[in-house]
């Protein structure tokens, strides 16, 4: 142990002898060690942040879809559902219970400014099963309940994002497609400022804001029953929607998805970008670990001599392997440390931005101890990899080649 | 000092070749040395420059491998072992010091005679307090935390001697040790050779300097292109 502390300390004094170059070969490094930190501590944030909201929802939903719209339910897309689709998925057994909700985007007034935003008309007679779970929460007031009329909930950049320029609050009076609304809650936020920014009304109020949207309805979630195979049920429903809608495989022109699909499907994507990324940090990984290489290279050939010495006063082939390795490994690692010191700020910055300025506090980053030790060690053992050549040449000179240097 | 027929034999060559290639010609570096060192001998190796008395000593100190011949380091053939355990014995039995001293320039006087110490495995309190034992001893006392180039040619050489002797070998093995000294700080250098003789350790001194051979070694090994022209008393 004394002896590899020993080669710690030549090693750390090799690398101060050289100040500069230790430096320049340090940043190749901590640019790739701080790019791979911040990619993994977003996506390890974000990873959290999803589950979590999922879990809010709960497991024993799952929800109906429109297929084929790419910009997302109420946008106008041709397909959407019925009342008559409702009461068929009510019959099928194991089906607990069902909410659906039908949007619309509506130009609203306040104050004689005028702003665009999402409205969500949500049956009121129904059990909200967002707000069950907890999904959708009051910040200020509370949120409609059945024969609530003439009245809204409102997203909480309302409150704290300035959507028009005074805050809205809990008694106050917003004008959607010309109707005067009462606001009875502000919600508590969650983190995405799409959803954030969205109204909520019965759906009884939202038919007669928008008679457009006739009796359509955009989006259904269905409640299985307490232990039942959320799975089994949703093939079930699907077979009996597909009756009622006559449509078969192909013609399919809805989705459904169970809490674990929309999660694979998310995680799936925020793979691939991480692997894409971390990829790209990879490969500057690998030109920083052939700075190391040949910076070590450069340092054994100046060092011919000195590694003579050693040799003729006792230093086996292992220990010169030791003493190159850990100096390489040092400059993996110094870089490494700037490199996380780096990502921590950065990432901090990130997530600061993220949630302060474009409200999206789903953009979380998460740096657990072993996410910084894991980097380090690895920076570590870049290094020591990539000065294992190099250190097999120091071991290579001959005692004697080396001393007639004279 | 006076040699005796039971002293034990440390060093034994057996018609040592060491030939290498410079070019496309051959370098008969050293061409068929026989010669035995005793414990407790001053032996002193002499000849021009190109004589061979280098390359002869590092083969003396198990530095380097004959081309052909034997060599025994304390009775065991040196062909026979590892590089590493090569190592390992060298950096016990032999002490070095070269002409230019060799110390290793980022370390501090006390770092530098604590290196053996360390390839031997030795702990580092050990170390440390045999360091500045022996840093005392050459009169270095007050220089131990001084790094290699803030000390004179003849402080370095002298934390080389005390480097040389960190594990305590049996030999010491001089390369010109005086060839960068004034004469003054030369004689200081021979002088710990010596005592240190005296106390009973091998030394074996190259030199090309005649006088200084006669004066001190009790043995002088002349060598001329490679091979021992002739052996004297000193």
């Amino acid at each position: 142990m004394d002896k590899l502390k020993q080669y710690f300390k030549i090693s750390l004094r090799n690398l101060k002898r050289k100040r500069l170059r230790s430096w320049l070969t340090m940043i190749g490094i901590f640019i790739s060690i701080a790019t791979i930190f911040v990619l993994i501590s977003l996506s390890l944030g974000l990873d959290t942040s999803i589950k979590e909201q999922f879990k809010k929802l709960g497991s024993d939903k799952f929800f109906i879809d429109p297929r084929g719209q790419l910009a997302g339910p109420g946008t106008g897309g041709a397909v959407t559902f019925t009342e008559k689709d409702i009461r068929t998925i009510e019959k099928v057994s194991g089906v607990k219970d069902l909410s659906y909700f039908v949007m619309g985007s509506a130009k609203i007034e306040k104050d004689d400014q005028v702003r665009y935003a999402n409205v969500v008309g949500i049956p009121l007679d129904r059990t909200n099963l967002w707000a069950e779970t907890g999904f959708i929460d009051a910040e200020f007031g509370k949120i409609l309940k059945k024969g609530d009329s003439g009245k809204i909930d409102i997203g909480s950049q309302y409150y704290h994002n300035d959507v028009f320029e005074d805050s809205v609050m809990v008694g106050d009076k917003i004008v959607i497609q010309g109707k005067s609304f009462k606001v009875k809650s502000n919600l508590k936020t969650l983190g995405n400022p799409t959803d954030d920014k969205v109204i909520y009304m019965s759906v009884k109020d939202f038919r007669e804001t928008f008679p457009d949207k006739g009796e359509d309805i955009d989006q259904i979630t269905v409640q299985v029953n307490e232990g039942a195979d959320i799975n089994r049920i949703a093939e079930k429903v699907k077979k009996k929607l597909d009756d009622v809608r006559d449509v078969d495989e192909d013609s399919r022109d809805y989705r459904i998805s169970t809490p674990e699909e929309l999660l694979a499907t998310i995680g799936n994507i925020l793979n691939i970008i991480a692997g894409f990324l971390l990829g790209v940090a990879g490969i500057s990984l690998l030109v920083g670990g052939i700075g190391i290489t040949n910076t070590m290279y450069t340092s054994v050939l100046e060092r011919r001599k000195e590694i003579g010495i050693l040799k003729s006063v006792g230093a086996k082939n292992s220990d010169v392997l030791a003493i190159f390795t850990i100096e390489a490994g040092l400059l993996g690692l110094v870089g490494g440390i700037i490199g996380v010191i780096i990502g921590i700020i950065f990432s901090k910055g990130l997530e600061f931005i993220a949630v302060n300025m474009l409200a999206a506090s789903i953009l979380q980053v998460s740096m657990p101890l072993y996410l910084i030790v894991g980097v380090l060690l690895f920076s570590f053992l870049v290094g020591c990899f990539s000065g294992l050549w190099p250190s097999w040449q120091a071991v290579k000179v001959s005692p004697v080649d080396a001393l007639r240097y004279e | 000092m006076v040699t005796k027929s039971n002293q034990r034999t440390l060093i034994e060559l057996k018609n040592v070749k060491k030939h290498y290639f410079m070019g496309d010609n051959i370098v008969k570096a050293v061409d068929g040395i026989t010669l035995e060192v005793k414990e407790k001998e001053f032996i002193a190796i002499m000849g021009p420059s190109g004589s061979g008395k280098s390359t002869a000593m590092h083969l003396v100190g198990s530095l380097d491998i004959p081309t052909s011949g034997k060599i025994f380091l304390d009775g065991v053939d040196i062909s026979l072992l590892t590089e590493s355990r090569l190592a390992q014995i060298r950096g016990k039995k032999v002490g070095f010091i070269f002409q230019s001293f060799n110390l290793i320039p980022n370390l501090t006087a006390k770092e530098n005679v604590m290196i053996p110490m360390t390839f031997q495995s030795q702990s580092r309190n050990e170390s440390e307090l045999k360091a500045e034992e022996l840093l005392r001893m050459v009169d270095l006392g007050d220089r131990m935390q001084h790094y290699t180039n803030e000390l004179s040619g003849g402080q370095q050489q002298r934390v080389a001697i005390a480097r040389a002797l960190a594990n305590d070998p049996e030999v010491i093995l001089a390369d010109e040790p005086t060839g960068n000294l004034d004469t003054k700080t030369g004689e200081m250098v021979i002088d710990f050779l010596k005592k240190l003789n005296e106390q009973g350790k091998t030394v074996i001194m190259v030199t090309h300097d005649a006088d200084l051979a006669k004066e001190h070694a009790n043995k002088i090994y002349w060598l001329k292109d490679g091979k021992i022209e002739k052996i004297t008393k000193g």
